[in-house]
């Protein structure tokens, strides 16, 4: 099924939604979803039989920095039924943007959706463990938004060793003893 | 050294005797951080055969090494890692910075990567070069075991 004809079912099936097609180099349709639909369509693309978008195999961001909207995070699902791939892209506004995780229809997402908010600072509602996943935990910034210091000059963090007398030592190891009786 | 001809004995100062023996069993500490340490592995393969200089005893814990290769970029998430380990091994002990990126950051100027590993931990020689040849190393090394023999006891 060619591009048109794929975007042209999914504006039957999901009514409501404004697909807009996007032009792409590589054999995958892409379309762009309004992110206040995005996380409707998204289950419905996986859950309706026509479609079963099951496989989540990509998840990503790039930052347009000046233009506005400046991120835009694409979703690459794979359908295993019919068998075809789909780019869904949403814009998001900066410099503080939200989007609602799609962890719960595909757990893939997890820690792609990690990295996107390690990496340029897209907020994802709702995901079960919103944690850095690349940088140290105490990072200040955003290291792939464009408008990110990339030479940056800082000192290395690392921590002194703890120093304690004999009689400490000899204290704690005590106390360790009576802990495990 | 003083060599009696008649009685087979060695004289010698206790420093001179320690110097020697710290200098000639050199045990390094496995940390090999990115390509270099493929440099390194080189150097301590046949070819190059670093146990010419006692230095062959790669050790996996820190506790039983003299010397640490800093063989590669030091991400800023490494680096209290690498101050870590360095912490962990007995004295005295040493640290080669291997490389462009461990002497001063390389081609990552950037964010990610610390611009030098002595901001972390003391140098004692720097081996240039991206990566350095297996016998570059080897002169760092001998360079580490000239220094070592000129260290006091004190």
């Amino acid at each position: 099924m060619d591009h048109d004809a794929l975007i042209a079912s999914l504006q039957q099936t999901i009514p409501g939604v404004a697909f807009e097609p996007a032009p792409s180099v590589d054999p995958q349709a892409t379309v762009y979803v309004p992110a206040a639909n995005l996380h409707d369509t998204a289950r419905t693309l996986r859950d309706h039989a026509d479609l079963s978008f099951a496989f989540l195999a990509e998840l990503t961001a790039v930052d347009f920095w000046p233009r506005e909207p400046r991120f835009e995070v694409s979703y690459v699902l794979v359908s295993l039924v019919r068998p075809q791939r789909l780019r869904v892209k949403v814009r998001v506004e900066g410099p503080d943007a939200h989007l609602p995780t799609v962890t719960d229809l595909w757990p893939a997402a997890n820690w792609l959706e990690r990295e996107v908010w390690d990496m340029l600072g897209i907020a994802f509602d709702g995901h079960p463990d919103p944690r850095r996943l690349l940088m140290p935990e105490d990072w200040d910034g955003f290291p792939l938004r464009k408008d990110y210091p990339v030479q940056i000059r800082k000192g290395a963090n690392y921590v002194e060793p703890l120093q304690v007398t004999e009689d400490e030592f000899r204290r704690s190891l005590e106390k360790d003893r009576l802990s495990r009786r | 050294m003083g060599l009696e001809s008649e009685i087979p004995v060695l004289t010698t100062t206790v420093e001179k005797m320690v110097q020697w023996a710290r200098r000639s069993s050199i045990w390094p500490v496995t940390f090999g951080l990115a390509c270099c340490a493929i440099e390194m592995m080189a150097m301590s393969c046949s070819r190059y055969d670093v146990a010419r200089f006692g230095a062959e005893v790669f050790r996996g814990s820190p506790r039983q090494s003299d010397l640490m290769i800093v063989a590669g970029r030091l991400s800023r998430k490494m680096a209290p890692a690498l101050r870590r380990i360095y912490d962990q091994m007995p004295e005295p002990k040493w640290v080669i910075s291997m490389g462009a990126c461990a002497s001063i950051g390389g081609v990552f100027d950037n964010y990610a990567i610390v611009q030098g590993v002595d901001q972390v931990v003391p140098v004692d020689v720097y081996v240039p070069g991206c990566p350095p040849r297996p016998e570059s190393l080897i002169y760092g090394i001998v360079q580490l075991q000239r220094k070592i023999a000129q260290q006091k006891l004190s």
